[in-house]
């Protein structure tokens, strides 16, 4: 966790400005964009290098695996068998034959190559337009072997944004709540992962409830809520070194934490006498700064990317609907007017949209408005589910969702699914025990 | 003429939603209350325990209400009395949330509904000093089911002797 990625970027042949192939990723995809993913080509010596280190057996296929892994799951491709590939990968490299690709159908191509140089990883790859016959992009870094998965997320991220036009969001990891035990008496902890599902590590023991974590935009900090001694408050934790303190000193429950977009405050929910309000703590003088004064209860803020605005929930008309204000808590402004109940406001990292929890007759929804309000656009529906997240790229959410438990209360289940902001590519991500409250990082390579 | 006509339209399918609606209310109430529910506030005592003879350890809330009922009134007068009688124990009043909720909105509203306790016992005559606060949201229900019997139990502040 701690190694920094070490990356020698430099591209080998310049890239055009004329788009070649593109892929729209503003509507549902029905029709992915067939592609091929040829597995990195590896020289013997290379492969026995890794295989020594790593265990793997050839790292050039497992590389190549997650890639088509990401861009299959992300909808927008659809990654071909790799038994109807005609040409061998070495090959493919230095010249496809276009006509062989063409035959399979695959519009875009993949290929590459991995050394074992001085202890460490170098991967170059390139992507080719098929029908074009032309060479897209072609990249190399340098890395130490241990980060040969990042390897295959960065791929995968500049494959993306070549073909979409858009950052990708492969190289992130996700924090939750892991979850186990009987409804009434959960134990939860808080774990990490990669954004596949890899690497998952666990960062708390269960002694105690944490609930909300939520990643630092700008760093490798967390920030959650622990009922430590039986307090709930809001703490810090830094993921690399396992440090964690208290943020404030509030006589109550404070919880809702976020940071802001910079990273130097945190914004969150100090409950008294019954009431709610809004506060941010600056991590850096640690001043203090009340935001919202009102009788009701205020809670799950949210900055705007520019950190100008706060969207926040708030009772105040009675239920629970949703505000936007300025950041020092002026010119508040209800902005969910829809039936029914309105939870969990987040500001999408392109500004643009809130996406937020719906609670109407029965159902819970995931949608999204615009910031005003206006537009809004319910995105799944279920029996329970909540807490959306954003991917970094603002192309995905990502939420839990809770089962019904049947007339005996058996049956509970809690499980992490993302879908694409055009209302497709629903999909549940494994988790090694059930998990609830996910946040997104920022992308780690930046 | 034309607009009428839409919101004449409109109206007749807007009483027809209300009248199914209110069937369906009806019939709910009938299989799930079985004289344990009133409105949609528990009733019933299979999940109470008694601080002492006749005081129950906890009052029943309306979905996202924080109201005390007459019933809940009654309870933490007793509770009051048992707490004056007892000058030397304290207490945590811990408030929840049924599941039909999000998480963080919860737990705001279990810390509203432990302090419409902790104030009611208050006026009569118990020291802040006495009473802490200490909400669990939804994460600590009693009933795991998904019914609305079993939501009206979980929602509850529980007064817990704290020595």
């Amino acid at each position: 966790m701690t190694k920094k990625i070490l990356i020698l970027l430099f591209i080998l042949i310049p890239i055009k400005a004329n788009a070649l192939i593109e892929v729209d990723i503003t509507r549902g995809n029905l029709n992915p964009l067939p592609l091929a993913v040829s597995p990195l080509s590896i020289d013997e010596k290379s492969r026995k290098g890794f295989e020594k280190i790593l265990k793997k057996e050839n790292i050039g296929s497992e590389i190549s695996k997650i890639v088509e892994n990401n861009l299959r799951v992300s909808g927008l491709f659809n990654p071909l068998d790799k038994k109807a590939f005609l040409q061998a990968p070495d090959i493919a490299n230095l010249k496809p034959r276009f006509e062989d690709w063409n035959l399979i159908k695959a519009q875009a191509l993949i290929t590459g190559k991995v050394n074992y140089i001085d202890d460490k990883l170098r991967v170059e790859f390139r992507l080719w337009d098929v029908l074009a016959a032309k060479e897209m992009m072609a990249l190399a870094f340098t890395t130490v072997p241990n980060n040969w998965r990042r390897v295959g997320h960065i791929i995968s991220d500049k494959v993306y944004e070549r073909l979409t036009g858009e950052k990708g969001y492969f190289d992130t990891r996700i924090i939750y709540v892991s979850e186990e035990g009987p409804k009434t008496q959960r134990i939860k902890k808080l774990a990490i992962m990669d954004q596949d599902g890899a690497n998952n590590k666990f960062l708390t023991l269960g002694n105690e409830l944490v609930l909300t974590p939520r990643f630092n935009p700008a760093s490798q900090m967390v920030t959650y809520l622990s009922y430590f001694k039986n307090m709930p408050r809001v703490y810090l934790l830094d993921i690399e070194t396992g440090t964690q303190e208290v943020v404030g000193d509030f006589p109550g429950m404070t919880f809702a934490p976020r940071f802001s977009p910079d990273g130097k405050k945190i914004i969150m929910s100090f409950a008294k006498d019954g009431k709610s309000d809004i506060y941010t703590m600056d991590l850096e003088n640690r001043i203090v700064e009340k935001i919202t004064n009102h009788p009701s209860i205020d809670t799950s803020p949210s900055y705007s990317p520019d950190g100008k605005y706060i969207t926040f929930n708030s009772d105040r008309s009675g239920y629970q609907q949703i505000y936007v204000m300025k950041n020092d808590g002026s010119d508040v402004k209800r902005i969910s007017f829809g039936n029914g109940l309105y939870g969990t406001p987040v500001w999408s990292p392109r500004g643009d949209l809130i996406a937020f929890t719906k609670l109407h007759k029965g159902k819970f929804y995931i949608g999204v408005m615009r910031t005003d309000g206006s537009g809004e656009r319910l995105l799944t529906e279920n029996y329970y589910q909540e807490a959306p997240s954003w991917s970094p790229n603002g192309r995905v959410l990502i939420f839990y969702r809770e089962t019904k438990t049947n007339s005996k209360g058996e049956g509970f289940s809690a499980k992490l699914w993302s879908i694409d902001l055009t209302g497709y590519n629903e999909r549940q991500i494994k988790t090694p025990t059930d998990a609830s409250d996910p946040s997104w990082s920022s992308l780690l390579s930046n | 003429m034309r607009l009428n006509k839409i919101l004449k339209n409109t109206l007749l399918v807007l009483t027809a939603c209300l009248v199914l609606s209110a069937c369906a209310t009806k019939k709910e109430v009938a299989t799930d209350i079985q004289g344990q529910m009133q409105g949609d506030v528990y009733t019933g005592t299979d999940t109470v325990k008694y601080l002492a003879d006749g005081v129950p350890d906890r009052v029943f809330f309306a979905t996202n209400e924080s109201i005390l009922t007459t019933a809940s009134r009654e309870t933490l007068r007793a509770q009051a009395a048992w707490l004056r009688k007892n000058p030397n124990i304290n207490v945590v009043l811990e408030g929840h949330a049924d599941e039909r909720g999000t998480r963080e909105y919860n737990l705001a509203l279990g810390e509203r509904r432990a302090n419409a306790a902790k104030d009611y016992l208050m006026t009569y005559g118990i020291s802040s000093d006495r009473i802490t606060v200490l909400s669990y949201g939804k994460e600590r229900p009693v009933d795991s089911g998904s019914n609305p019997l079993a939501w009206s139990k979980n929602r509850r502040s529980v007064t817990v002797k704290a020595n």
